[in-house]
């Protein structure tokens, strides 16, 4: 972990409530499913989101609008600092993806995926990107995911978009040999539940510091109690307690 | 050359800051970032006789200035600590430690210090009778003059090492519980502990914090353990380590002229990881701004 000052490049809407902000520093190395702490002037605690994208030194996350933390970010200038601790957490594996990894993702769980996305593909893994949406005015990163390569199944609560219902519907439809999730914690549950292969789970907590000093974020699990902060967020799908 | 060096109960320390229990762990996290030897000290995470998980979450919740936690002494028991995380710590930190022990009774509490007493790198025992999280032990002890005299003559029967009281400020008469401790044999007090505290979330209408309450920490809190300090410094002539709020070289020193012959400094390691450095480091060139010599000279000296 360092402590970073970034300048914002970049701090735009994808749609009513998810935004996506760029900043440009001397970033170390990222893994896929890590994420970032970030200072808010005039908040107390920092702000942990994860990382969408990452190349040398550009970070791209998007986050969603949910409270006075993120309210505050979407406020914020180009052209900015911005007081950054990272890379933190654990991230996602990618030695047990299999030939055909699955992603699958909804809401602002979404983000994190595509960065993984990007670095399956570029070991010649065909990936399938599962992402859930409420709406077809709610997607974003879809084409994306399409123009890295990767096999797009967008599903729709209402059926607006794609494929209708929840993402966990259409996992049966699928052939994969690992899987990767990100999002609500009821579709962590709903993944668990209908997977048939091994697979990795980020997970979200309120958190003090980020980095493993707090106990803030604990967690029990098969292998004993973990961090989510920093033992986590990915836990395997075997060590899971619900 | 200014002289930034304090006595602590017989061990003298480079200078007065020491990361407080709880917002430092084992020191591993933050021995990535700087050479933690620059540190007076550093009081490790709360250590209890028996593995405890802690409460559950949400364990955190924000505040203006501060934050709400209320982990639960959440820790791998004091003999995996002996076992396993002294000696990881030794590999990397060659000063004396300070063992921050918390418990459920008076026996606990004294064979839990008596084991920790035992190790080398253990330079005082801190006493924690005021933590806010935990039930049927903890705090309760913290909030009378007699239950902390009681701890404090177990424990002072049990080991051979300084022990430092760490006190609650939910209470009415802070010195007087102190004045209980010094009674007993203290041979330092450290205050204060978190304020009860709490926050609700308007969306769902309920706590934040799954156990619905915890301590209240950060800068919003400085001026309370300030005073705290002052009165427990004017009622007792052992050492008191001043904690609350602390997160610049100026609040060092205005602890120490307070009364607090060290400070820990908490809640501002865990959103500013490098804070201790930081503060270490501004201490000499904010002491030449205000004519300070010796920081150790100027311990109490509001009240002169």
């Amino acid at each position: 972990m360092i402590q970073e000052k970034f300048i914002i490049t970049e701090n735009k809407p994808l749609n009513a409530k998810i935004m996506l902000m760029r900043l440009s520093g001397n970033a170390p190395d990222i893994r896929a499913g890590q994420f970032i702490n970030i200072k808010i002037d005039g908040l107390f605690l920092r702000r942990p989101i994860s990382v969408c994208d990452y190349d040398g030194n550009e970070i791209t996350v998007i986050y969603k609008i949910v409270g006075v933390g993120t309210e505050k970010m979407s406020k914020m200038r180009v052209g900015s600092a911005l007081d950054v601790l990272l890379p933190l957490g654990n991230g996602y594996d990618l030695s047990c993806s299999g030939d055909k990894p699955l992603l699958i993702g909804a809401g602002v769980g979404i983000p994190p995926l595509y960065y993984l996305a990007k670095r399956l593909i570029a070991q010649g893994k065909k990936v399938t990107a599962l992402l859930g949406y409420h709406s077809g005015n709610d997607v974003f990163l879809r084409g994306e995911f399409w123009r890295a390569g990767a096999r797009v199944l967008a599903v729709t609560s209402d059926g607006s978009l794609g494929l209708k219902g929840r993402v966990t519907d259409h996992m049966a439809d699928i052939d994969y040999t690992h899987f990767y999730t990100c999002g609500p914690e009821g579709m962590l549950k709903g993944v668990y539940e209908k997977s048939v292969t091994s697979g990795q789970f980020s997970f979200e907590e309120r958190m003090g510091c980020g980095f493993g000093a707090c106990m803030g974020c604990s967690c029990k699990t098969i292998t004993g109690y973990k961090r989510i902060c920093k033992d986590g967020p990915v836990l395997f799908k075997e060590e899971i307690l619900w | 050359m200014v002289d930034t060096s304090v006595d602590l109960c017989g061990i003298r320390l480079s200078n007065p800051v020491i990361p407080a229990s709880g917002t430092f762990g084992y020191g591993y996290e933050f021995a990535e970032l700087y050479d933690i030897n620059m540190l007076g000290t550093f009081s490790f995470k709360g250590t209890t006789l028996q593995p405890r998980f802690g409460n559950p979450t949400p364990r955190i919740a924000e505040c203006t200035a501060g934050m709400i936690n209320s982990v639960g002494l959440q820790n791998p028991g004091v003999d995996k600590v002996i076992s396993e995380e002294l000696p990881r710590l030794s590999r990397f930190f060659n000063k004396k430690v300070m063992a921050n022990v918390g418990g459920f009774s008076i026996e606990e509490y004294a064979e839990c210090a008596s084991r920790l007493d035992k190790c080398d790198i253990v330079g005082w025992l801190e006493i924690n009778i005021s933590c806010p999280n935990v039930h049927g032990g903890g705090m309760s002890f913290g909030t009378s003059p007699l239950a902390a005299a009681e701890v404090t003559r177990a424990v002072k029967k049990a080991v051979n090492k300084p022990v430092i009281i760490k006190l609650s400020p939910n209470v009415t008469d802070i010195a007087a519980i102190a004045s209980a401790c010094e009674g007993e044999g203290a041979d330092g007090v450290s205050l204060i502990n978190t304020l009860l505290g709490m926050r609700i979330d308007l969306k769902t209408k309920k706590p934040i914090i799954a156990n619905r309450k915890g301590g209240f920490s950060g800068e919003a809190i400085f001026p309370i353990a300030l005073r705290m300090v002052n009165d427990v410094y004017s009622a007792v002539k052992i050492p008191v380590v001043g904690i609350g709020g602390v997160a610049s070289a100026e609040n060092v020193i205005e602890m120490m002229l307070a009364g607090a012959t060290a400070v820990e400094v908490g809640a501002a390691n865990l959103v500013e990881p490098f804070a201790c450095k930081n503060i270490i480091e501004a201490l000499p060139l904010t002491m030449e701004k205000y004519n300070i010599n010796s920081l150790s000279e100027i311990i109490g000296g509001a009240n002169g």
